[in-house]
């Protein structure tokens, strides 16, 4: 008959093989943002829907053009941060390097931008709750662009001396889904904040 | 859901989306409000149907994984059952293919839940019903002679084969479930998911609860 069974093969992975720990972090990453920016927008569709605020707040404009203007700089660095990946996908160092330093200066572009609107717009935060939601929620994208940007100066010096390879570009790749996840959350501040 | 995040390549591909997407809604919009609102309610259901379907085209992922045998003089027996554990049906089979004097038997018992409490990572009192289970199966089969060794494990039945073979090298494997029409295992292809999965013989016992001798 049967005899009691102890364990004679040890565990063959150390960690939890129900979903991968790459694809949990980006999850998780993901869901935190959503809660992030959705507890400002919440706040965004109180101030202007439930308590019926004008938007903007007359005698103030929001500058619509230069805020176009700005979200056409953004898109068009999340192109160039596709080509610098695509470019050392297929070992191609000068389509990285290129990429990498174009996906700064634009995204350097469009913070400047905003810091040169947010001193010519008239209004602060202090002036009424429209202001508060303004810049909570430009500033909010503003930091996430920020961090964005100290990812993308780290992958530049990084490529610059000769790191990543065709088969190797994690340290690409992980900013490059960060800078587009901040590209998204623009386009949708843009709409929400400046069009609608 | 999917993760559109993956890879660089699908978050681009989804700014490429969402810039479509809101600019169709802010064109609108600006045109008239109403127009706006509906093209947002158009566009949000063309994409949540578009996304539905993009899901059901998606090849289903099946990774066969290499399990590990034990010695050679030694027959292995991996018993994955649930709310059938303490059914007769099981029992006697598990007997049967238990005869030989190297068998070596583990019972798993997984611990269903439900979505909601596994969500919220409740799984206490699922884990000791399976648990209560286990033990009730492990004494009855004592009582047929056949010792074997009992562990909870995943919700996930096919995810607890696959963890209980890390530590066992399973021979065969044993499934108990429900009969048609009342399995949930069945309904979701537990079984035939198995046999693609695992590369062992893989036996399927129905035990009709209703049909059990009360005790």
């Amino acid at each position: 008959m049967a005899t009691v069974d102890h364990a004679a093969h040890p565990p063959v992975a150390h960690q939890s093989s129900r979903v991968d720990a790459r694809t949990l972090g980006m999850f998780l990453f993901i869901a935190s943002e959503i809660m992030l920016f959705g507890s400002f927008f919440t706040v965004y569709f109180f101030v202007r829907v439930a308590a019926g605020t004008a938007w903007p707040t007359p005698p103030y404009q929001l500058p619509v053009f230069v805020a176009g203007m700005n979200t056409i700089i953004l898109v068009t660095s999340s192109f160039t941060m596709h080509w610098a990946l695509q470019s050392i996908k297929r070992g191609n160092r000068a389509g990285l390097k290129g990429g990498l330093v174009l996906t700064f200066l634009l995204g350097l572009a469009f913070l400047l931008t905003q810091i040169l609107e947010y001193s010519r717009i008239g209004f602060t935060p202090h002036t009424n709750a429209f202001g508060s939601v303004f810049f909570g929620l430009t500033g909010l994208h503003g930091a996430h662009v920020f961090v964005g940007l100290t990812l993308l100066a780290a992958a530049t010096i990084r490529a610059f001396r000769g790191h990543y390879s065709a088969e190797s570009h994690h340290g690409v790749e992980i900013p490059g889904i960060y800078w587009h996840f901040v590209d998204v959350m623009w386009i949708v501040v843009y709409t929400t904040v400046y069009i609608l | 859901m999917p993760n559109p995040l993956r890879s660089e390549g699908e978050a681009f591909r989804f700014l490429l989306g969402a810039v479509v997407y809101f600019a169709a809604i802010a064109i609108a919009g600006v045109i008239n409000e109403w127009a706006g609102l509906v093209v947002f309610v158009l566009l949000t259901i063309a994409v949540a149907v578009w996304w539905w379907q993009a899901r059901a085209r998606e090849p289903r992922h099946v990774e066969m994984v290499a399990v590990p045998h034990g010695p050679d003089d030694e027959r292995r027996i991996l018993v994955v059952a649930n709310e059938t554990v303490g059914g007769t049906q099981l029992l006697e089979r598990i007997t049967e293919l238990a005869s030989d004097a190297n068998s070596r038997v583990l019972v798993v018992s997984p611990a269903l839940n439900s979505p909601l409490r596994h969500l919220a990572s409740d799984e206490d009192a699922a884990r000791d019903a399976a648990q209560d289970r286990l033990d009730r199966s492990l004494a009855a089969l004592a009582t047929n002679g056949v010792t074997a060794r009992g562990q909870v494990g995943d919700g996930d039945p096919l995810q607890a084969i696959e963890d209980a073979l890390r530590t066992f090298g399973a021979d065969e494997i044993v499934i108990s479930t429900h009969p048609e029409g009342r399995s949930n295992w069945l309904e979701r292809g537990v079984v035939e998911n198995a046999r693609e999965r695992f590369a062992v013989p893989i036996h399927h016992v129905v035990v009709d609860l209703d049909r059990e001798p009360s005790s």
